[in-house]
């Protein structure tokens, strides 16, 4: 059963992804099954108050210590009705950028892989979360979100259930996307 | 005669082939190995049909109906070629086949080891050893369950079972049960839990929504007609993953109803996100349930676009594939699964609710007694559309093995029809077999009363 999609002449679309390059990475980690395994880092270093700046640079990957261009630095902070001093986003405002970006790559990845032409993308996020829970008002309220929202506004050359397809196609891939749906032990120490 | 070349047992003979397995597959390889003249014997752990037999739920109907039911020289020929064989009808049918086709099945036979030999394989079984220059693997795709990692975390107060274990719902604990996995298996398990009166809740990854009719005839005439069971695997995008989907939501009934999510939440039961992993005695859900069920939706909405498109486009083909039929219906759109607000993420198993967990997470061949190197680094079998990773090995039986209907009943036809002729070519390749063992008298085959 093929996928059918609105295709542009071969070749000519472009969302700016090189699939090629992705199909290569694909077809070369079966092969090399230990290329295949990353670990992405980060470092958080306190300011003051709720204030936090996080530096992403290096990473590992493809068997040896890879770095990004350049470190890219993030600052955490909570909003003034929190009586705080708002120096950035909150740390649950990062987890709905991961998340939108995750999916919204995805879906750019996809389109040109299915030969979809895009014009525009955007999502739109929210998080519900009740303060009772991280405040210990009520120990029954969980601290994270109580569930996310995400609009999708896509304006591309494609039918409406394509588009539904290319959507439903980057959530499944999408590594954020499982970070947040599946549960992860995460393991703190104190060095 | 007493030969012990290797003083490793008993040399029970010596053919050219050895077929493990007398399910449908292995029968219709010996139908195939037979009308080439190719001498061999079928070594069956239990009676023929052995899993048809014993490791089926009782109320199971086969998901393909009769008409579907064919092997080679072979076919269902009773008055409801519509309907679904129950599993003691399929008995009936593998065991009258391999009266037929008088297969040379030697019965209780347990394959304990198959090795390779100077010039071929070594078959150790638990009456004696063959040798022989090829084998069929034709013990079938559900040898060992596929459990999860977790799956041995269960709480003690929690009963855990297989689908193959399973035969009715008196068996279970009168407390609440969950499902694992939704595809045929688990859809139609959900159901009769639900009917019996338990509470049932269902983890739902991905899966393949289906309907049972569409305009008017049964899914299986259109996919027959569409030629989507035949499709090849080496013309399609990507098997690994093609081999890897689940079996779609079926069920075969005399009123030929659709079993799909909604039918199950319509029948009470809860859907829940894929089992994730089980904490402090707390099975956790995936949140990722809306995406699987859109998923589902619009492939299912593609397999209906593809068959109203080749109504439109081929009337006449319509007529003439589904000859002697009542006329099509119109085109129709189903409603989407509806997927509860807020689907639970969790579900303490400590707490009495639940007495049960049935694992409907698939199964996978059990060739441990395989002591051959074609196996890769996550220990499934290399092959290229049944032919195995070293020469003279062949397998049936396995998910869209050569074809999307490799696994099905009259599926086995066509692969055999394949391997058959490709095990000629390497028997017949370079020199002549050196016999240097008398091959023995064969006994009279010894065909299990259906």
């Amino acid at each position: 059963m093929n996928v059918t999609v609105n295709k542009v002449a071969a070749g000519k679309v472009d969302n700016g992804v090189n699939v090629e390059a992705l199909l290569g990475a694909r077809q070369a980690l079966t092969d090399a099954p230990d290329a295949a395994r990353f670990k992405w880092r980060a470092t958080c270093s306190w300011v003051n108050g709720t204030h936090s700046r996080s530096t992403v640079q290096s990473f590992f990957g493809l068997g040896a210590e890879q770095a990004h261009k350049a470190a890219f630095t993030y600052d955490a902070d909570h909003p003034e009705v929190f009586a705080s001093e708002d120096n950035g986003s909150t740390p649950v405002e990062y987890v709905l950028v991961a998340l939108a970006s995750c999916l919204t790559a995805g879906v750019a990845a996809v389109a040109q892989n299915r030969q979809i032409q895009l014009r525009s993308v955007k999502a739109t996020v929210e998080a519900g979360m009740d303060l009772q829970g991280i405040l210990g008002i009520d120990s029954e309220v969980r601290n994270g979100f109580d569930g996310i929202k995400v609009v999708f506004d896509i304006d591309a050359d494609a039918s409406r259930e394509d588009i539904a397809a290319l959507v439903a196609q980057s959530q499944k891939r999408s590594a954020v996307f499982d970070i947040v749906t599946n549960p992860t032990n995460v393991h703190v120490e104190v060095r | 005669m007493n030969l012990r070349p290797f003083g490793r047992g008993r040399l029970t003979g010596t053919v050219d082939v050895v077929v493990v397995g007398a399910g449908h597959s292995g029968l219709a390889m010996s139908r195939q190995l037979t009308r080439l003249a190719i001498d061999h014997v079928v070594l069956e752990r239990g009676e023929v049909a052995n899993s048809w037999r014993h490791e089926r739920w009782d109320s199971l109907r086969l998901l393909t109906p009769n008409w579907q039911s064919r092997l080679p020289d072979y076919a269902y020929d009773g008055p409801d070629p519509d309907g679904f064989m129950t599993m003691p009808d399929v008995v009936d049918f593998v065991s009258g086949y391999a009266r037929f086709i008088a297969a040379p099945v030697r019965t209780g036979v347990t394959v304990t080891s198959v090795r390779a030999d100077d010039d071929g394989y070594r078959v150790e079984t638990d009456r004696g050893a063959w040798r022989c220059r090829a084998v069929v693997l034709a013990s079938g795709a559900h040898g060992a369950a596929n459990l999860p990692a977790f799956a041995d975390s269960v709480p003690d107060s929690v009963q855990t079972l297989t689908t193959r274990e399973y035969r009715h719902p008196d068996q279970l604990d009168p407390r609440g049960v969950l499902v694992v996995g939704a595809s045929a298996s688990g859809v139609q398990l959900a159901d009769e839990i639900a009917r019996s009166g338990r509470e049932v809740t269902l983890c739902v990854g991905e899966h393949i929504r289906m309907l049972r009719t569409y305009r008017g005839l049964d899914i299986q005439r259109w996919l027959d007609a569409l030629g989507i069971l035949d499709e090849r695997y080496d013309t399609i995008d990507d098997v690994v993953r093609a081999r890897r989907v689940p079996s779609p939501q079926l069920i075969g009934t005399p009123e030929r109803r659709t079993l799909d999510l909604n039918a199950l939440s319509d029948r009470g039961v809860t859907l829940a996100g894929r089992l994730a992993g089980l904490q402090d005695g707390k099975a956790q859900f995936s949140g990722a349930l809306a995406n699987h069920c859109a998923m589902a939706d619009l492939k299912l909405g593609r397999l209906l676009d593809l068959i109203d498109s080749w109504v439109e486009e081929n009337p006449a083909r319509l007529a003439s594939a589904v000859a002697g039929l009542r006329p099509a219906d119109a085109a129709e759109r189903f409603a989407a699964t509806r997927v509860p607000e807020n689907p639970p993420l969790t579900l303490d198993l400590t707490r009495g609710r639940i007495g049960t967990i049935l694992w409907a997470t698939g199964f996978r061949p059990d060739l441990d007694w395989l002591q051959v190197p074609v196996f890769d680094r996550k220990g499934r079998l290399r092959h290229d559309g049944g032919v195995v990773d070293a020469p003279g090995l062949y397998v049936l039986g396995l998910n869209f093995m050569r074809r999307r209907k490799s696994s099905f009943i009259h599926g086995a036809e066509s692969d055999v029809r394949e391997l058959g002729a490709h095990l000629v070519t390497y028997l017949s390749r370079g020199e002549v077999r050196p016999r240097r063992f008398e091959p023995t008298q064969f006994a009279p085959a010894r065909i299990a009363a259906g």
